[in-house]
C-alpha cells in the first residue's frame, strides 16, 4: 500500500475527475490518493466517481483555499 | 462485470435525459453498459457555475456523474480537448446557426465511442440520437453519415427511434429485440418524459439549448473575434475557458478586454495575471480586468476609462487605475471614467 499526492488546483470541472482516473489507472488497489483541488465541484464529483467506478472516498478536509480529497483505490476488473 | 456470453455496450452519456434512456433500454435487454463522457471544452456542465459567486449557492453535480450512478454503470470520461480543435476549426459538414459543428461532432465523438469499444472489447454502441430532434445531426438522412464516417457502422444503436432504422448488427445477431426499441421522432419531449417517468427518472437534467458553449451565439462570435484579431484559426484551453468568463469588449481592433463581472469571476480572472497586462480599481471597489493584445499609451488610457466605468466609482470625477504588467510591475493612472453612452454598443463581444 503506498501513498500518492495529485494536484488539480486551478483546474475546473471535470478535469480533477479526469487526472484522478487518468492517475488511478497507474495505482494498485488499496493504495492510497491525495487530491488537492480548488474547484468545490471536485467536492461531490470526486465521491460520486469513486461510488461508481468502485473506488472508496475516503475523507475531504480544507487548508486555506485547497480542498484536500482523500481517495483508496479499490479492486478494478 | 460482465457475465458469461453477456454482450456489452459503450453509451455515449452526455448528462441528459435521451442518453440516460437509451442506455437504460439497453440495460433492460440484459446488455452490460458503461457510459463514455468526452470533455471537449465547450460544455457548459460546470465551469460557469465553479466560476461565478452566486451560482456556489446552489448545490452543484455533473450530470454525467449523476446518470451513470442513478443508472448503476461505471463512466469513463476522456479529455478530448487536442483532437477536438481540428473538429472545430475544419469541420468537413460546417456550422449549424453558431459555430456548432454538430455533425462532424456527432461523427467525432461516436467514433472515439468505436475506438474505445474496439480496444476494451465492447460489441457495440448506443447513443441517445432521435430522428429530427436536432436540425443537422439528427436527421434520418444524416444518422448514416455518422454510423459511416465514425466507422461504427452497423455496431451503432439508436434505441430511442432504432425502430425508423435499418436493423443494426446486435439486431441481427439476436443480442437485443428490435421490438423493444422506440420509434421516437420530432423535437417533442413529451416522449422521452414519459419514458422517463415509467422507468422511474426523476431530477433529471434539461438543459436549455443544449449542452455546448458553441450553440451559443454570443459565445460564437467571441471565438470568432478571436480568431479574426489572431488573424488564424486555433486556440488553446485558456482561450476556449476565457471567452466564457465575463464581459467582452475590443475596443480597438488591436486590444480587447474580459472585465469580471463579480467576485467569482474576478478570482477566476486572477489566474491569468501572469499571462495578460491587468488592471484595478485602487480607491472604489471594481472588476479585475484583463487585456489582451499589443496596446499603445493611449489604449491603456482608454482601457482604464473602460475599467473605471464597471466600477463603484464610475460616478466619480477621477477613478484611480493600478495597470500591472506580465511580470508583476504596477503603475497607477487617474482616468476620468467613460460614461455609458461613450461606450458604443459595438464594442461589445
Amino acid at each position: 500500500m503506498s501513498h500518492y499526492t495529485l494536484d488539480v488546483r486551478g483546474l475546473l470541472c471535470p478535469m480533477p475527475v479526469i487526472r484522478t482516473q487518468n492517475k488511478v489507472k497507474e495505482l494498485q488497489a488499496g493504495d492510497t490518493l491525495e487530491i488537492f483541488c480548488t474547484d468545490p465541484g471536485a467536492n461531490s464529483d470526486i465521491p460520486a466517481w469513486c461510488r461508481i467506478m468502485g473506488h472508496k472516498y475516503l475523507d475531504t478536509r480544507e487548508q486555506g483555499n485547497d480542498i484536500i480529497i482523500r481517495v483508496e483505490v479499490g479492486e478494478v476488473d | 462485470m460482465i457475465m458469461t456470453n453477456q454482450r456489452s455496450a459503450v453509451a455515449l452519456i452526455s448528462g441528459g435525459l435521451d442518453s440516460m434512456l437509451a442506455a437504460k433500454l439497453m440495460m433492460q435487454q440484459n446488455i452490460h453498459v458503461e457510459g463514455i463522457n468526452f470533455f471537449t471544452g465547450f460544455c457548459v456542465e460546470g465551469h460557469t457555475h465553479a466560476i461565478r459567486k452566486k451560482d456556489k449557492q446552489k448545490t452543484k453535480r455533473n450530470n454525467a456523474l449523476w446518470v451513470a450512478e442513478t443508472l448503476g454503470i461505471k463512466l469513463h470520461i476522456i479529455d478530448v480537448v487536442d483532437e477536438y480543435k481540428d473538429v472545430v476549426i475544419n469541420p468537413k459538414h460546417g456550422y449549424g446557426s453558431n459555430m456548432n459543428p454538430c455533425l462532424d461532432c456527432k461523427g467525432f465523438m461516436v467514433g472515439k465511442a468505436q475506438q474505445w469499444a474496439t480496444e476494451n472489447n465492447f460489441d457495440f454502441i448506443i447513443t441517445g440520437e432521435v430522428i429530427g430532434q436536432r436540425p443537422m445531426s439528427q436527421r434520418k438522412d444524416t444518422m448514416p453519415v455518422i454510423a459511416r464516417e465514425s466507422g461504427a457502422f452497423d455496431r451503432l444503436v439508436r434505441p430511442l427511434c432504432g425502430r425508423h432504422l435499418p436493423a443494426t448488427l446486435p439486431e441481427q445477431q439476436g443480442w437485443i429485440d428490435r421490438n423493444l426499441l422506440k420509434g421516437f421522432s420530432g423535437r417533442s419531449r413529451k416522449p422521452q418524459m414519459a419514458l422517463a417517468a415509467e422507468m422511474g427518472f426523476v431530477d433529471y437534467a434539461q438543459p436549455a439549448g443544449g449542452c455546448c458553449f458553441l450553440t451559443d451565439k454570443t459565445y460564437s462570435d467571441r471565438l470568432v473575434d478571436l480568431w479574426q484579431a489572431r488573424n488564424q484559426r486555433n486556440y488553446e484551453l485558456d482561450d476556449v475557458m476565457l471567452l466564457k468568463v465575463g464581459r467582452h469588449l475590443r475596443p480597438q481592433p488591436n486590444f480587447k478586454m474580459i472585465v469580471g463581472r463579480e467576485e467569482g469571476e474576478n478570482n477566476f480572472l486572477e489566474g491569468y495575471r501572469r499571462q495578460f497586462i491587468h488592471m484595478r480599481t485602487l480607491n472604489c471597489s471594481g472588476p479585475l480586468v484583463l487585456l489582451d493584445g499589443e496596446l499603445t499609451p493611449s489604449d491603456i488610457e482608454l482601457a482604464a476609462q473602460i475599467t473605471a466605468r464597471f466600477s463603484q466609482g464610475k460616478s466619480l470625477d477621477n477613478v484611480d487605475v493600478e495597470v500591472i504588467s506580465k511580470d508583476g510591475v504596477g503603475r497607477i493612472l487617474h482616468v476620468r471614467p467613460l460614461s455609458e453612452n461613450q461606450i458604443p454598443q459595438d464594442w461589445y463581444l
